[in-house]
């Protein structure tokens, strides 16, 4: 017997039992559809976040202080410690000390109410360097950054994010205004560039203001302590080197050891595998319940093929009779389960992907669909059919067709 | 099918077998069981179904084998169908042993060698009539075309060519059991095996079954039919009756001379 006449006996036997057909594909079309949709959300999830981050600037590189234990044994958390410094950031510009940093910028950020005309917005005010649009990856919407004469000369300027600059001055242009920090008053010379939420909050909503100034004015008591110094790599390829040189440099100077640096240097690199980490779990997680639902469907396939077998022990006698050996029934058999895991799963794809398309929109989170996902749901429902037949087909072919024919 | 008229016509009597049996090389009948018993175990209880049964039956011939339930009868059509091999004894079908043969090798002799006809007919039900008789094609692996083209055929041969698209429940008992012939013969097998045929008919279907038994034995088909009727028997060319596994009163089985046409 040919497979074209196996499939097209198994494809009649489906036919002619609609009903029950449909509702056991039901069981494998959910779960394939369930499996589906879980593992695009978690995927969507984890572009989103590395997209996010990758919106921090390109081969980053950040310093931030580490933890601290004071000489009476308080210990404070990470980023506590004050020992990051704009020295820090300055040696680190130096080619000769690390020829694989291309620009930095040390940044310190506090919160603070900002006054326009009456308006007030309290927002983070971060004092920085002027390579910090190059080493942040930002561009101005309109007006300009400051200079490093300006930075010298601790000029009351500052850059304000889309956000702040429409809560300040709504639909006029901040560039030129007056706005004012605390009590002191501030000229805005130019507005960001949008580029949305990343995981260090919302990049849109702030002000800019040279590193000098801040210290000045803004948080006197701060000193020279940077919150963090950003780093920018030569190119992808020396991002690892630069690391390497920061770290030595940072440990150098410090004059500390390794075991017991008191700055943590992360790429972002790290940052991406520490925010998809927890996506990836939840993606387990749910992956997890879906794929149970899909195992709950490959039972169900398993108990109608054994229920067919039971209700069909005449017609198996009887092809049997007619010459059908226990290999040729065995192999119908496992044809009908994988033709209804394949139909299951085929129909399951196409539910995932509609669901892809719009369950965007209702909960606001990507879901990615790719071809791998697609092809690994078709044989794995398929593999599921043939799993769940194997037992019902084998019983199926061990019967003797003696009493098979007699059965009533 | 009608190359030895003379055979089917008289088949029992010595004169007309002569002259196409050459005398060097003698015909192997179409069935010979010798000594054949059957015993089933189960748990401590053993059952002896057919205690030394030795039949032989020639090409042409029609055989009913006649007994009450619980006499063997089913058991002997089992093992004479291929269904079942024989505990002890020999069994040859058309030359070949068939008594120890694998199951897969039994269902290709069922397919090529026996055509069956059911008393519950056994007719798949959601099947048009020429898809039910072209099943035996496809186990014997022909191509679509041709198996349409020869179940056609064979639902002509028994009257229902205008009935090839009509299922099962469409009929009536008679023309399913027609179709199921059909289908029997849609192999052209050697051996007919017909087991109550006409147990589940009216008497005027009963009548049209046997008629196309008895055409088709005139043409040359052999065909064994089991039964417990006495008028089916007497449509045969021979009865043997079978009581607690064994024939009885071989000596004396009935003998029809001639048609009975």
């Amino acid at each position: 017997m040919s497979w074209l006449e196996t499939l097209r006996t198994a494809y009649d036997a489906i036919r002619t039992r609609r009903m029950r057909s449909a509702l056991t594909m039901l069981g494998i079309l959910i779960g394939i559809a369930a499996v589906m949709l879980t593992v695009g959300l978690g995927q969507g999830a984890q572009q989103q976040v590395a997209s996010q981050i990758d919106k921090l600037g390109s081969n980053l590189l950040i310093v931030s202080p580490g933890s601290t234990t004071s000489l009476t044994g308080v210990r404070g958390g990470r980023g506590s410690a004050t020992t990051l410094t704009t020295a820090d950031a300055v040696m680190l510009a130096d080619p000769s000390v690390a020829p694989d940093v291309k620009a930095v910028a040390p940044t310190s950020t506090t919160q603070a109410s900002l006054t326009a005309d009456g308006t007030n917005w309290t927002t983070s005010v971060v004092g920085t360097t002027p390579s910090w649009p190059e080493v942040r990856a930002r561009t101005l919407s309109s007006g300009r950054f400051f200079t490093a004469e300006e930075l010298a000369d601790a000029q009351t300027e500052a850059v304000l994010g889309q956000t702040t600059a429409q809560e300040l001055f709504g639909a006029r242009d901040p560039v030129g205004q007056q706005v004012s920090i605390g009590s002191q008053p501030f000229t805005v010379i130019g507005v960001l560039a949008t580029v949305g939420s990343t995981v260090g909050g919302d990049q849109d909503d702030q002000a800019v203001v040279p590193a000098t100034t801040y210290a000045d004015v803004v948080s006197p008591g701060a000193g020279t302590s940077v919150s963090s110094i950003y780093l920018e790599a030569a190119g992808q390829d020396v991002l690892s080197a630069a690391y390497q040189e920061a770290d030595n440099a940072l440990l150098t100077s410090h004059g500390v050891s390794a075991t017991d640096a008191d700055f943590t240097l992360s790429s972002q690199q790290s940052i991406v595998q520490t925010a998809t980490s927890t996506s990836r779990t939840l993606t387990v997680l749910l992956g997890g319940i879906a794929a149970i639902s899909l195992l709950v469907g490959g039972i169900g396939v398993m108990n109608i093929m054994l229920v067919s077998v039971t209700e069909r022990i005449r017609e198996i006698g009887l092809r049997k009779a007619l010459g059908a050996t226990p290999r040729v029934i065995r192999r119908q058999f496992l044809t009908e389960a994988s033709l209804l895991g394949l139909a299951g799963g085929v129909l399951g794809l196409l539910l995932g992907v509609l669901g892809a398309a719009f369950l965007p929109s209702l909960i606001g989170q990507p879901v990615t669909v790719s071809t791998v996902a697609a092809v690994a749901a078709i044989a794995i429902s398929v593999v599921i059919g043939v799993v769940a037949g194997v037992y019902p087909a084998s019983r199926a072919a061990r019967l003797s067709p003696i009493d098979a024919l007699r059965s009533e | 099918m009608t190359e030895e008229p003379a055979y089917a016509l008289f088949p029992d009597t010595e004169a007309q077998r002569a002259p196409s049996s050459a005398p060097e090389v003698p015909r192997e009948p179409i069935l010979r069981l010798t000594d054949v018993g059957k015993t089933y175990r189960s748990g401590s209880l053993t059952v002896e179904a057919l205690r030394g049964v030795t039949l032989t039956v020639d090409e042409g011939d029609f055989v009913a084998i006649m007994g009450p339930s619980g006499s063997g009868k089913s058991t002997l059509m089992h093992i004479l169908g291929c269904l079942d091999v024989p505990t002890t004894g020999a069994y040859r079908l058309a030359g070949e042993d068939v008594s120890a043969m694998r199951e897969s090798q039994l269902a290709d002799v069922r397919n090529r060698r026996i055509g069956f006809v059911f008393q519950q007919f056994n007719l798949l039900a959601t099947m048009s009539a020429w898809r039910n008789v072209e099943l035996p094609l496809v186990y014997a692996g022909l191509s679509r075309p041709e198996r349409k083209a020869r179940a056609l055929a064979s639902l002509a041969r028994v009257g229902l060519a205008d009935r090839v698209d009509h299922r099962p429940g469409e009929l009536s008992g008679g023309q399913q059991q027609r179709v199921s012939v059909a289908r029997a013969l849609v192999t052209d097998p050697q051996l007919l095996l017909a087991d109550e045929p006409t147990g589940n008919l009216d008497s005027a279907s009963t009548e049209d079954v046997l008629a196309l038994f008895d055409e088709l034995n005139d043409q040359g088909r052999t065909i064994v039919i089991i039964t417990h009727e006495q008028d089916v028997a007497d449509r045969a060319h021979r009865s043997v009756q079978i009581r607690d596994g064994r024939f009885i009163d071989a000596a004396a089985v009935h003998t029809r001379v001639g048609s009975g046409r």
